[in-house]
C-alpha cells in the first residue's frame, strides 16, 4: 500500500501538486492518467523519494520515504523515470546488473546472478546483452531500463511511461510483463500511462490527475466513461466494449 | 583480462627503457650488465637515486591523473571534462603559489594539502556554476572549465608576477619529471594509494555516475560519494602538481580512449585506464628525452601536443553519443 497524505509541492510560484491525499492498493496494476502538467510525474518522483514534497507525508508499504535510510528503500522500492538518457557507456548486461546494487553493494551472489538472466531473458534482452545502450534503438534502450527495475526485485515499481519508445508489440508484452510480474510474484507495478486504452485493458485500478489534484479513481469500468474522460481531458469520448474490454475512441 | 595482462607488459617494457635512457651514458642499453654484474657504482647509484625514482613518479603520476580524469567524467557526466578542464589544477596551482608566499617553510605534505583544498574548492565552484547555466551541447562543460581556470589562472599570474615568483610557477605549470630524484617524490605514492582506493569504490563511482535519481533510486548515499570521488581528484591532482607539475590531457585522452573499447564500468575499466596512463606518461618523457638529447623537453610539453590534438579528435569525432 502506498499512503500520500496531505502532500504539496511547488516549483517558484505554480503549484504542481495540491494537498493531495491518496492510498494506492497493494498488488496489482495501478494506472495514473491525465493531462500534461497534471503532475504526475512529480507525485511519482516524491513516492520514490527523488523529489522532496514542501509537505505531507509519503509511506511506501509502511516505509515512510523521507525518513527511511535510501538503501533499505532501494529494496522495496524502485523507479523508471520518464527520461532515460545515460551519459555513460554501458552495456545492456552492466545496467541490469546495477539493478542488483542494493543487496551487494556490487558483489554478485548467484541469486544476483539468476535474477539478472531472468530480468535479461523477462524482456528478451539476452541476445543484446553485450551490447552497449548507445548502439541500441529507443526502444530497446527502454526494455533494458525496465530490465534493471526488474531486476531490482522491490516489491514496488513504479514506472513513467514506460511505453515511451516502444512500438505496438513491444507495448503489449511490456504490459502483458508487468501483469505477469503482479500477478505471480505478488509485485505492485504504478504506472503513468498516455494511452487510456492499455490503461483501461491492463490496470486494476486507474487514478486520474489533473491540475496537481486527484481528480477521480477506481477501476476501468468505473473510469473508462465518456463523462469522466471528458471532464479529465475536455474533449470529446466515445466508449466502446470490446471483448469485455472498455476502448475509447477519441478523434474528435 | 588478456587486454589487462598485455597493458602491464607494455608498461613493463616502457618502465625498462625509462631506466635505460638518459643523459648520462654510464646507464644505458649497452652497460646493462655492468650493473647487472655489479661492477659500475655509478650506474647503480644513478639507477636508485634518479633513473628509479624518476619511472617511478612516471608511473604513479600517469596512473593518477587517468584515473582522475576518469572518475570526473563519471561524477561530473561529461567526457569532456578533467582535472585540468574544470579549473581544478588551476586552482591548486593558486593554492600552491599561496603557501609558497605565505608559509614558505610548511612541509611538502602541508603544500600538498593546501593545494588539495585549493583543488577542491575550485572544483565545487565549476560545478556550481554549471548547475547555473543552460547546457545546450556537452561541449560547453568543459569550455566553462577552461574559462573558469582561466580567470583562475589570471589571478595566479598577478600574484607571481608582483612576488616575482613567474619563474617558479612557469616551472609547475609544465610537468617536468627530469628534477625528481630520490626523496622527492614520494608523495607520489599518496597519488597511488588513492588510484587503488578508487579500485575499491569502482561500483560506486559508476553508480554515482547515472546520476543523482538513478544513484538515489539504487540507495547510494549520492552526497558522499560525491564528496568522496571529488576530494579523491583533488588530492591526486595535488600531489602530482607538488611534486612534477602540471600533466595535462592525460585525464581526458586515456579514459576516452578505454571508453570507447570497454565502456564506463570503472570495475572493468580503470584498471586499464591507469596502466595505460602510466604507459603514455612513460613513453611521452622518453620522447622528450630522445627527441632533442642531450636536452630535454618535459613531458607536460610532449603531452600537451599529443592531448590536444587528441582532445580535437574527440571534439570533431563522428561519435557523439555521450552527452
Ligand atoms: N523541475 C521542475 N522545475 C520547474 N517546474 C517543473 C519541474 N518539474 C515539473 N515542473 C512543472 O510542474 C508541472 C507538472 O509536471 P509533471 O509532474 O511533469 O506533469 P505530468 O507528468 O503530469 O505531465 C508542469 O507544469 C511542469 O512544467
Ligand atoms: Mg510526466
Amino acid at each position: 500500500m502506498i499512503e500520500i497524505a496531505n502532500v504539496s509541492k511547488s516549483y517558484g510560484k505554480s503549484l504542481v501538486v495540491d494537498g493531495l491525499s491518496l492510498t494506492l492498493p497493494k498488488g496489482g496494476i495501478t494506472s495514473i492518467i491525465g493531462p500534461n502538467g497534471a503532475g504526475k510525474s512529480t507525485l511519482l518522483s516524491m513516492i520514490a523519494r527523488l523529489v522532496d514534497p514542501d509537505g505531507g507525508r509519503i509511506a511506501v508499504g509502511g516505509l515512510d520515504v523521507a525518513t527511511t535510510r535510501g538503501d533499505l528503500l532501494a529494496r522495496h522500492l524502485a523507479v523508471l523515470r520518464q527520461d532515460n538518457h545515460l551519459a555513460m557507456r554501458l552495456t545492456v548486461r552492466d545496467l541490469v546488473t546495477f539493478g542488483r546494487y542494493p543487496y551487494g553493494k556490487g558483489r554478485l551472489g548467484p541469486e544476483d546472478v539468476a535474477q539478472i538472466g531472468r530480468a535479461l531473458s523477462y524482456l528478451g534482452l539476452t541476445e543484446l546483452a553485450d551490447r552497449f545502450l548507445d548502439e541500441l534503438s529507443g526502444g530497446q534502450r527502454q526494455r533494458a531500463f525496465v530490465a534493471m527495475v526488474i531486476c531490482q526485485d522491490t516489491d514496488y515499481m513504479l514506472f513513467d511511461e514506460p511505453l515511451n519508445n516502444l512500438d505496438i508489440g513491444n507495448a503489449v508484452a511490456m504490459m502483458k510483463l508487468l501483469t505477469r510480474a503482479t500477478r505471480e510474484l505478488g509485485k505492485t507495478a504504478v504506472v503513468v500511462l498516455h494511452d487510456i486504452n492499455f490503461a483501461s485493458r491492463y490496470s486494476d485500478h486507474i487514478v486520474a490527475m489533473r491540475d496537481g489534484r486527484l481528480h477521480s479513481q477506481g477501476t476501468p469500468a468505473e473510469m473508462i466513461t465518456p463523462e469522466v474522460l471528458r471532464d479529465l481531458y475536455g474533449t470529446a469520448f466515445e466508449v466502446r466494449d470490446i471483448g469485455g474490454h472498455r476502448v475509447a475512441v477519441y478523434y474528435g | 583480462m588478456k587486454p589487462f595482462l598485455a597493458a602491464l607488459l607494455l608498461v613493463l617494457l616502457l618502465f625498462l627503457a625509462s631506466l635505460l635512457v638518459g643523459a648520462s651514458d654510464s646507464l644505458s642499453w649497452h652497460n646493462v650488465r655492468a650493473l647487472l654484474s655489479g661492477d659500475s657504482d655509478e650506474a647503480a647509484l644513478l639507477l636508485m637515486a634518479s633513473r628509479l625514482p624518476r619511472a617511478i613518479a612516471l608511473v604513479l603520476a600517469g596512473a593518477g591523473m587517468a584515473v582522475a580524469g576518469a572518475i570526473m567524467q563519471m561524477l561530473v557526466q561529461n567526457r569532456f571534462v578533467e582535472p585540468s578542464t574544470a579549473g581544478t589544477v588551476e586552482s591548486a596551482a593558486l593554492g600552491m603559489l599561496l603557501v609558497l608566499l605565505l608559509a614558505p617553510d610548511l612541509p611538502v605534505v602541508g603544500k600538498m594539502l593546501v593545494a588539495m583544498l585549493f583543488a577542491f574548492l575550485g572544483t565545487l565552484l565549476f560545478l556550481a556554476i554549471l548547475r547555473r547555466i543552460p547546457l545546450r551541447s556537452p561541449v560547453i562543460v568543459p569550455l566553462v572549465g577552461i574559462m573558469l581556470g582561466g580567470v583562475i589562472s589570471s589571478v595566479t599570474s598577478f600574484i607571481a608576477y608582483r612576488y616575482e615568483m613567474m619563474q617558479s610557477l612557469g616551472a609547475w605549470m609544465s610537468g617536468d619529471f627530469s628534477t625528481i630524484l630520490r626523496g622527492r617524490y614520494e608523495l607520489l605514492w599518496l597519488a597511488g594509494g588513492l588510484t587503488i582506493a578508487a579500485y575499491a569504490a569502482a561500483d560506486r563511482l559508476t553508480v554515482a555516475g547515472m546520476g543523482e535519481e538513478r544513484a538515489v533510486n539504487l540507495g547510494l548515499n549520492y552526497r558522499s560519494v560525491m564528496f568522496f570521488g571529488l576530494m579523491l581528484v583533488a588530492a591526486v591532482t595535488a600531489a602530482v602538481l607538488v611534486t612534477a607539475g602540471v600533466v595535462p590531457f592525460l585525464g581526458l585522452v586515456v579514459p576516452n580512449l578505454v571508453r570507447l573499447w570497454r565502456g564506463d564500468r570503472l570495475r572493468s575499466s580503470l584498471p586499464l585506464i591507469a596502466l595505460i596512463g602510466a604507459g603514455l606518461v612513460i613513453a611521452c618523457d622518453i620522447l622528450g628525452r630522445t627527441l632533442n638529447a642531450p636536452f630535454e623537453i618535459p613531458v607536460g610539453t610532449v603531452l600537451g601536443v599529443v592531448g590536444s590534438v587528441a582532445f580535437l579528435f574527440l571534439l570533431t569525432g563522428r561519435r557523439t553519443y555521450a552527452a
